[in-house]
């Protein structure tokens, strides 16, 4: 998989210096919360879903959560991201006083909106599914928005979409790049119903006029980006890049197999599967992103 | 995926269809006695009490039966119903022409127009052919190709919506189905002529925004629009499709909720027990809204269109901004950690 022996990057050295650093700007809770990630191993050796080695944790750590043997991307957390993609210190995070209002007051089986949010913000150490904001890519300042893929299945409501928008207008009036990194299995969020879909016009009008004044977006997919989220502003990059392997599309595979009653094709709706039907410009590694990013920045002169 | 299970006669309908039934008996004597025509008087009298009682109580599960009634009007019925002279126009240019999308040139009075459409079909035979109403992605691109062209040559865009949402299959996702429904929100979001959007019956998630960002949005009484199907809400949040009557009730997508929602600005009044009673009748209010928008829109700049409907869409969305609100709902910025939002959460 690597040509060249690997060589920890910068990022990845830095890593233990940023986790005692005092917290610039940022908010989050600890950078190692100690909640159980989902699709994140624990522990010293862990078998890989994608080769099924068993591989040694901390080495796949250094890799930026990925599998030394196969390549195979376990999941980032929002924070993480911003560690993996921005210049160290530079994130600026904007509109963090917003909050989701429950509007449909909803109650599904087993616990109200309110609850489920409240232990999602406590697991993830986020006020909601994204995070944006302001920062540096080898010094170039950027717009940049991350959906985490585990706070309610990274699903867009209100607060998401608002957040969205406000980064894409600000992306718009101070003529920034704007990279927005998804992560969403979940789609539009269901627990605000009809308010949730609309997020999808909204943000993707945002995008309409950020393009018309002449911005550049990078969209970046990673797994899983599906429905709402990939049906709008994933969809809309003037570059879109997507991580090895990640599923993304736009029905559910669950629900296209209940539909068409056939056993779906091997590799169906993963990053490769898009990439040979026309829809992603290049499927990128995640210790390339960064530079795969300043690089396109540099071509298209913004 | 269900919409064509609708069965003859919904279950909550079922006095009104008896009642129905023997006002058709009646009526089909020749020559009634005064008697008989008494009955006639007292039932019709009585039919009307009935619709009203049921109709005005409807929950929202059976709000959507009524949405997907199999006799419910669809966007080929409004072509000939509200429209004169229409001239289909098929294809998008880039891989075929999908029948659950309409698309053509019509006459709504003395306006020239462009109708955009999802169709359903009546019989199981055209149901197949359009896949119930499920667009592919061809389906999308033709349908801003037609509004393009509609732009072009100053035509106002009418869209009627009416799926229970994009198709889930192989090809479409091949074809890019997420692809086609972003783009079609993005370019319709910045198209310099008025787009007037009316949910005809089945409002279905993305598959229904894809030509649902208009100027003007309304909604015909008795139909829904919602971000999942009730059935697919209850198979994630209930672990079980059974559970969809709950799930319609908790994700409030009636026309009543898409108003105080603030998600469309006008509800179409439908005749006693539903379009698919009347759909003359059904018809007639929808070109009076047609006409009554189109005359709105007509007086404003096209050049303005866009930023007048981008802050329309702008403003959709509820939740908190006030800080010190904030802190008390979701836990201070400061410590990321949500403090349980116990607070009453409305703003």
């Amino acid at each position: 998989m690597f040509t060249r022996p690997f060589r920890p990057s910068k990022i990845s050295l830095s890593f233990e210096r940023l986790l005692f650093a005092k917290q610039p700007m940022t908010t989050r809770a600890p950078l190692m919360s100690k909640r159980p990630k989902r699709g994140v191993p624990e522990g010293l050796w862990q078998r890989c879903p994608g080769c099924g080695e068993s591989i040694y944790w901390k080495e796949a750590e250094k890799l930026l959560n990925v599998c030394p043997k196969c390549e195979y991307h376990f999941y980032v957390s929002a924070q993480e991201r911003i560690r993996h993609v921005l210049d160290e210190g530079t994130f600026e995070e904007w509109d963090t006083q917003l909050r989701t209002a429950d509007p449909l007051e909803f109650v599904d089986a087993s616990k109200s909106y309110k609850e489920r949010m409240a232990i999602e913000q406590k697991k993830c150490g986020l006020t909601d599914a994204a995070l944006t904001g302001g920062g540096m890519i080898r010094a170039r300042r950027v717009a940049f928005g991350v959906t985490d893929s585990q706070f309610i299945m990274g699903s867009m409501g209100s607060v998401v979409g608002e957040r969205l928008v406000r980064l894409i207008e600000r992306a718009t009036d101070e003529s920034l790049a704007l990279i927005i990194i998804s992560g969403s299995g979940g789609g539009a969020r269901m627990h605000e119903g009809i308010l949730s879909l609309m997020q999808m016009a909204k943000v993707s009008a945002a995008l309409a006029r950020y393009d018309r004044a002449g911005g550049l977006f990078i969209s970046v997919l990673t797994n899983p980006t599906m429905g709402g989220v990939a049906a709008s502003f994933a969809s809309l990059g003037d570059l879109v890049y997507a991580e090895p392997k990640a599923l993304v599309g736009f029905a559910g595979p669950r629900t296209i197999k209940a539909t068409i009653r056939l056993e779906l094709p091997k590799g169906f709706q993963t990053s490769e599967f898009l990439l040979e039907h026309g829809f992603v410009d290049r499927i990128v590694s995640r210790s390339r992103l960064k530079s795969e990013i300043a690089r396109a920045i540099d071509y298209c002169g913004k | 995926m269900s919409a064509a299970t609708a069965a003859p006669g919904l279950d909550f309908e079922h006095p009104i269809l008896e009642l129905e039934g023997r006002r058709r008996a009646l009526e089909q004597i020749a020559e009634r006695t005064p008697a008989q025509e008494e009955d006639l008087r007292q039932l019709k009298r009585e039919l009307a009490e009935t619709t009203r009682r049921i109709y005005s109580t409807l929950t929202p599960w059976q709000t959507v039966q009524v949405a997907r009634h199999k006799d419910r009007p669809y966007t080929s019925d409004y072509l000939s119903l509200v429209f004169e002279d229409f001239s289909e126009l098929h294809g998008d240019r880039r891989f075929g022409d999908d029948r659950a999308m309409l698309a053509g040139f019509a006459k709504l009075d003395e306006h020239k127009v462009m109708v955009v459409g999802h169709q359903k079909g009546r019989t199981y035979k055209e149901r197949q052919a359009c896949y119930f109403g499920c667009a592919h992605p061809e389906g999308y691109r033709k349908a801003i190709l037609k509004m393009k062209l509609a732009e072009k040559y100053g035509l106002p865009v009418i869209c009627l919506i009416d799926t229970p949402g994009a198709y889930p299959g192989i090809g479409a996702e091949e074809r890019g189905q997420s692809q086609a429904i972003a783009e079609n929100m993005y370019e319709m979001s910045r198209l310099k002529t008025p787009i007037i959007c009316i949910v005809i019956g089945e409002g279905g998630s993305g598959g229904a925004l894809g030509i649902g960002v208009g100027d003007r949005v309304a909604v015909l009484q008795y139909s829904y629009y919602s971000v999942i199907s009730p059935e697919g809400c209850a198979g994630i949040l209930w672990k079980s499709a059974q559970h969809a009557e709950r799930a319609a009730t908790a994700l409030k997508f009636t026309s009543a909720d898409l108003l105080r929602l603030g998600v469309v600005d006008h509800i179409i009044e439908e005749p006693l027990g539903g379009a698919h009673r009347d759909p003359h009748q059904t018809a007639s209010r929808v070109k009076q809204y047609l006409l009554r928008s189109l005359r709105e829109l007509l007086n404003q700049s096209r050049e303005t269109l866009p930023q007048t409907r981008y802050e329309k869409f702008r403003r959709m969305g509820v939740f908190l901004e006030d800080a010190a609100a904030a802190m008390a709902v979701g836990g201070g910025a400061g410590a990321g950690e949500g403090n349980g939002m116990n607070g009453d959460g409305r703003g």
